[in-house]
C-alpha cells in the first residue's frame, strides 16, 4: 500500500478538554493552561444514554456524540461550536433494510484520515460499521464489512456478545494511507482492511480465545481495546479478554505482553492508553478477570501500569489513588491521554468520578465526582 | 399545528407526542395531514409517521427501526386499541398515540 511520510504532531496546546459520554448525558472539564484547576460543565443530553463523544482532530470545533434513550432509538449529534450547540444526523447509522439487522446503538466514533477531511466512522452494536463523508450528518454502511459473506461466522449472532450487546470498537485508520483499516470486535477479533473497508481479513494469529473450544482460531476472539502505538503506526497494541498484547507490522503474529504484570493483579482490563509520541509507551488499568468476571479494581485497590519498553516490563501507579475499598470499573472508552509534555493521562469511572495525572502517571487526583456511570473520555485539545 | 396541508385531500388525525418526542415537536400533540391516494385506501399509521417524520426530521428513527418494526418501549395506540402494525389503519378525526413506556433507573 501506498505510504507518505508521516507528519510531525503539532505543538503542544494550551489547554486540555475532556469530553465525558454517560450513561445519563454529556458532561465536559475544561483544564487551565497548567492542567491544575479543572472546572466541570454540562449536562448536556440530560438522560441521554451517550456511548463516546469525540473532537475532530483536523477541526476541533466540531465535536460528534453518539447517543440514544432508554425509549427512543439511536442517533448522532453533531456540533460546529465545540459543543454550545448541537445538531442531529439526517441519517443516523442504520442496517440496510431487508438485512434484517437493527442497530441498538453506536459505540464508537473515529474520525477519518487527515486527508479526508468530513470523513468519521462508526461502529455500532451489534457489530456494524458506518462511514459519514459530510462530518457526521449522514451514514452510510460500509458494505464491504456490513454484508461480508463471512461476517456472521467472524461476529456470532447479534444477541451474542458483551452483557450490553455485541460491539465494533476501535476503528484505526492508518495515518499514512486513509485505505488502511483496522477495526475490533468483541466478539470477533481484530481485522484488517487495505481497501478503505471493501474487503476485510482476521487478524489474531497469536492471540488466546480460551473461552472458545479451539483456543487459538483464526477469529471469534474478545478484543477489549485496540490502539496504534504513539509515532509508530506499523506498532498496534490490544487489551484483550485474554491479556495485553503487541503487534508489530509487517508481521502478522500478535505478541503476548502480558506475562509480566504481577499474578496478582493480572492482565485482564478493559481500557488501554498508549503515549501519543514514544511507540515504546503505554498505560493500561486492570480489572478482576478471575472466576465470575467481577470487572472490578483487583482487591479493591485500583492501580494504572505502564511500561515504557512496549511491554517487557510494568510499573505500578497507584499515587493518589485510593488505597483500599475501592471497586472501580473503567470501560474501554474510558480512558485516555493528552497530547501535552508530559503527557497527562486520564479515566472516568463507572461510579462516576473522573481521575487524572498531568505526570504520565506519577500521580493522580480526583478531577470529578458524583456524575452517572462513565462511558467513555475523550480528550479535546483546544 | 399540523405537518401537512391539503386537507380536502388528507385525512387529517392528531398525535399525541411522549416527552421524550417534544425535543422534534415542542408540542404534546401535533396534528398530521395524511394524503388520501384513493377513497378505498384509508391512511396508516405508517403514513402518519412518515408524514410527521417530514415535518420532524429524525422522529420516526427514534420509533421505528430500520427494519420497519416498532421500537422495543415503544408503545402505539389507535384510540384505546393499542398495536404493533405500522399497516394499521386510522380514521379522520382519531388519535394516534405515541407512548414511550418504559421502567427502571
Amino acid at each position: 500500500m501506498a505510504r507518505s511520510p508521516v507528519a510531525a504532531r503539532k505543538a503542544p496546546a494550551r489547554q486540555t478538554r475532556l469530553l465525558i459520554a454517560t450513561r445519563k448525558g454529556l458532561w465536559s472539564l475544561a483544564s487551565d493552561v497548567s492542567r491544575n484547576g479543572w472546572k466541570l460543565s454540562g449536562p448536556q443530553f440530560l438522560g441521554h444514554v451517550v456511548h463516546h463523544a469525540i473532537a475532530d482532530p483536523r477541526a476541533p470545533r466540531v465535536h460528534l456524540a453518539a447517543a440514544r434513550t432508554g425509549h427512543l432509538g439511536p442517533t448522532i449529534f453533531r456540533s460546529s461550536d465545540s459543543g454550545r450547540t448541537w445538531k442531529e444526523a439526517q441519517h443516523p447509522p442504520a442496517f440496510a433494510h431487508g438485512s434484517g439487522r437493527v442497530v441498538d446503538h453506536t459505540f464508537w466514533l473515529t474520525p477519518g484520515h487527515a486527508d479526508e477531511p468530513g470523513v468519521f466512522y462508526a461502529g455500532t452494536s451489534p457489530q456494524g460499521l458506518f462511514r459519514s463523508n459530510d462530518a457526521g450528518a449522514t451514514w452510510e454502511g460500509i458494505d464491504g464489512f456490513n454484508a461480508h459473506p463471512q461476517r456472521k461466522a467472524w461476529c456470532g449472532g447479534d444477541q451474542e456478545g458483551t452483557p450490553d450487546g455485541p460491539k465494533l470498537h476501535s476503528i484505526l485508520v492508518d495515518r499514512r494511507d486513509p485505505k488502511h483499516l483496522y477495526i475490533g470486535m468483541s466478539g470477533g477479533g481484530v481485522f484488517e482492511s487495505i481497501d478503505g473497508g471493501a474487503d476485510w481479513r482476521p487478524l489474531n494469529r497469536g492471540v488466546r480465545a480460551d473461552f472458545l473450544p479451539e483456543p487459538t482460531p483464526e477469529y471469534g476472539h474478545d478484543p477489549h481495546c485496540v490502539r496504534f502505538a504513539g509515532g509508530n503506526p506499523d506498532r498496534l497494541y490490544q487489551q484483550n479478554h485474554c491479556g495485553i498484547y503487541r503487534l508489530d507490522r509487517p508481521g502478522e503474529t500478535w505478541q503476548e505482553i502480558g506475562t509480566s504484570m504481577p499474578k496478582s493483579v493480572g492482565s485482564i482490563g478493559l481500557p488501554l492508553v498508549v503515549h501519543p509520541q514514544d511507540p515504546d509507551s503505554l498505560w493500561v488499568l486492570p480489572m478482576d478477570g478471575t472466576t465470575v468476571w467481577p470487572r472490578t479494581a483487583p482487591g479493591g485497590r485500583p492501580a494504572v501500569y505502564r511500561s515504557r519498553d512496549g511491554g517487557k516490563s510494568w510499573k505500578r501507579q497507584d499515587q493518589g489513588l485510593p488505597r483500599s475499598q475501592a471497586w472501580w470499573t473503567v470501560k474501554r472508552q474510558a480512558m485516555t491521554s493528552d497530547f501535552r509534555d508530559p503527557t497527562g493521562i486520564y479515566f472516568g469511572t463507572t461510579s462516576g468520578e473522573v481521575w487524572g495525572s498531568r505526570d504520565e502517571g506519577r500521580s493522580f487526583r480526583c478531577f470529578a465526582r458524583h456524575l452517572p456511570e462513565i462511558y467513555a473520555l475523550e480528550c479535546a485539545t483546544t | 399545528m399540523t405537518a401537512q396541508s391539503s386537507p380536502e385531500v388528507a385525512t387529517v388525525v392528531r398525535v399525541r407526542i411522549p416527552s421524550p418526542l417534544r425535543s422534534y415537536t415542542g408540542a404534546a400533540e401535533v396534528g398530521v395531514a395524511v394524503p388520501l391516494l384513493a377513497p378505498e385506501l384509508p391512511p396508516t399509521i405508517g403514513g402518519v409517521l412518515a408524514t410527521i417524520d417530514g415535518a420532524y426530521p429524525g422522529l420516526r428513527f427514534r420509533i421505528v427501526d430500520e427494519q420497519g418494526g416498532i421500537r422495543p418501549h415503544i408503545r402505539l395506540f389507535v384510540g384505546n386499541v393499542a398495536t404493533r402494525d405500522l399497516g394499521t389503519p386510522i380514521a379522520s378525526g382519531e388519535v394516534l398515540m405515541i407512548v414511550a413506556a418504559l421502567s427502571g433507573g
